[in-house]
């Protein structure tokens, strides 16, 4: 057993490496070290707490069981799955998180004595505030993932579920929520905490389906940063500063991320969180230009004639190449036009995929070297003086009427310029307009050349006739 | 008049979100999605509350309602913990143009 001050140190290195690990990040090459960083910030906090609890009963062994199935079934998870799932697996992870804190809280209020903060029915008042708060936090990111988790995995449909009064009824279940812990307060009642995880359940799931797929990038990140809400809340509960470090870090990163989310898409953080857009709006006046106008398509010969005779080539992947799993026949493709001696460079959107980063993963699994990679701001006035932008399953983060028509649902945001390229390959399955629901004028420009087909077809095609 | 340990946990608190804030925004876009594997994989520090929650059994009764979710909860978290090997994986595949090929 050690002393309490001495734990309190040992807590506090670990949340030291979990800043550490972060701070790794702000490079490829040093990120695999912060990584370790944070797997040895675990360590210690596990070890600590098993040095600091005196009287070892004869619940060790169990403890020690159910750590090592829960890990046996988290390594496995993380060896098996693939790439593409990074979404929804990071989705059901935050459930986890969720569930737990709500866990614990529970037991903390069943059980007061084992973390000293008073007995049952006289817990302290700071400590009970705390609980209820990670307890109701923690439901939400809970039940919202798994919404979240069911949508990213095609399981729901990803189109927002919208009902009248639902605003409203959101508002009134959050202020019960708050009227419930004062009241809990006041009581300590086991019903009145039962209520409140309930309700916060309820709450997670109304909050996150009236969001459509598209938005997907926000959520994830909002989601994580209530899971780091959820663990300051039980950290101050069990007075554990490494938790409220990690509950600190992580929810300021979430924010951060939905920050940077939304402002990809130019809009603001409240009216994602009211959804329902790309539900309907636009569809009907669009449909009627869409007859009109035409548009010109090309098959893979074509497409590989193009790219074969350009000097420059900048691709543009979207959620469509992770759908069809085309990020090896892209590299595949990129690989033999870099040997004619065609420059080669990737542009990616920030919200293109469901997660923030999600294509830049992608590509790093087919093997493209990351300095090829550019984001939106470093590579859109390259588009000017390039031959051919290939754009493969992104959609809407193209549409120049973002920068034309101040009606539409998307004017401001921020898109890449691929029609100030000489021409433009657009690798889509039909016309039909993507999920701002708004038809996209890129697709009936003089140099713009649909193909259409299934994006790894399409790519493998090219490869084809790129020999 | 003392100072209320809880002050000090605010201060910690309130600290780190800062220290969050500009580490985050630091982080380069293309490692995003590493970022939110990790934050995840580190929020699994909640296992800490769930251990003190199982042990809190006695010998005579390893499972009360309170240490069953406390095991319920290691179980969770552990799962979570899985989220460092992620986050191994995806940043094993983040490559210079030298490494490979060549």
């Amino acid at each position: 057993m050690i002393s309490a001050n001495l734990s309190a140190i040992f807590y506090l290195i670990s949340g030291v490496l979990f800043i550490l690990a972060l701070r790794g990040l702000s490079s490829p090459d040093t990120s695999r070290q912060g990584n370790y960083f944070g797997i040895a910030g675990m360590i210690i906090a596990i070890v600590v707490t098993f040095l600091s609890i005196g009287n070892l009963s004869s619940s060790l062994v169990y403890v020690i069981i159910f750590l090592l199935i829960g890990g046996a079934i988290g390594a496995f998870i993380a060896f098996r799955i693939p790439m593409t799932a990074m979404p929804e697996l990071v989705a059901g992870f935050h459930s986890l998180v969720g569930l737990a804190a709500v866990f614990v809280a529970i037991a903390a209020f069943l059980n007061p004595e084992a973390f000293n903060l008073g007995i049952v029915g006289r817990i302290k008042l700071a400590s009970l505030v705390e609980m209820s708060i990670g307890a109701a936090v923690g439901a939400i990111t809970f039940s919202g993932s798994i919404i979240a988790f069911l949508k990213l995995r095609g399981i729901m449909s990803g189109s927002p579920i919208t009902f009248s009064g639902q605003h409203l009824l959101n508002l009134l279940l959050g202020i019960g929520v708050f009227v419930l812990i004062f009241y809990l307060c006041k009581t300590q009642s086991v019903n009145v905490f039962w209520t409140v995880i309930i309700i916060s359940f309820l709450v997670g799931v109304l909050l996150i389906i009236p969001i459509g797929g598209a938005d997907m990038p926000v959520v994830i990140s909002m989601l994580n940063s209530y899971s780091g809400w959820a663990a300051a809340g039980i950290g101050f509960t069990l007075e554990n500063t490494a938790l409220i470090i990690t509950g600190a870090l992580v929810g300021s990163s979430g924010a951060i991320l939905s920050y940077i989310m939304c402002k990809a898409m130019n809009r603001s953080f409240i009216s994602v969180i009211l959804g329902g857009f790309g539900a309907d709006s636009a569809s009907d006046n669009t449909k009627e230009k869409k007859d009109q106008k035409p548009v010109k398509s090309g098959n893979a010969e074509d497409a590989a004639f193009l790219m074969k005779n350009a000097s420059s080539v900048i691709i543009v992947p979207g959620y469509g190449m992770a759908v069809a799993q085309a990020q090896h026949a892209l590299r595949e493709m990129v690989d033999k036009l870099k040997k004619n001696d065609i420059k080669v460079t990737y542009a990616i959107h920030p919200v293109a995929g469901r997660m923030p980063g999600h294509m830049n993963v992608l590509l790093a699994e087919a093997n493209v070297p990351y300095d090829e990679v550019f984001e939106l701001e470093d590579i859109n006035n390259d588009f000017a003086n390039s031959d051919v932008a290939f754009v493969i399953g992104a959609n809407d983060v193209t549409n120049p009427v973002a920068k034309t028509d101040p009606k539409s649902p998307i004017f401001g945001m921020p898109v890449l310029d691929v029609e100030k390229c000489k021409s433009v390959l657009f690798v889509k399955r039909s016309l039909s307009p993507g999920y701002a629901g708004i038809d996209n004028e890129l697709f009936y420009k003089d140099n713009t050349l649909m193909l259409f087909a299934d994006a790894k077809k399409m790519t493998e095609d090219i490869v084809k006739n790129l020999d | 008049m003392e100072i209320d340990p809880f002050i000090f946990r605010l201060s910690i608190f309130i600290l780190s979100i800062f220290i969050g804030y500009y580490v985050v925004w630091s982080v380069t876009p293309s490692l995003h999605t590493p970022l939110m594997s990790v934050t995840n994989a580190i929020s699994s520090v909640i296992i800490v509350g769930a251990i003190i929650a199982a042990l809190a059994g006695t010998s005579e009764s390893v499972f009360s309602i309170s240490s069953i979710f406390g095991f319920l909860a290691i179980i969770l978290a552990a799962i979570n913990i899985g989220g460092f090997l992620v986050t191994q994986r995806m940043l094993q595949m983040y490559k210079k143009k030298k490494d490979k090929n060549k």
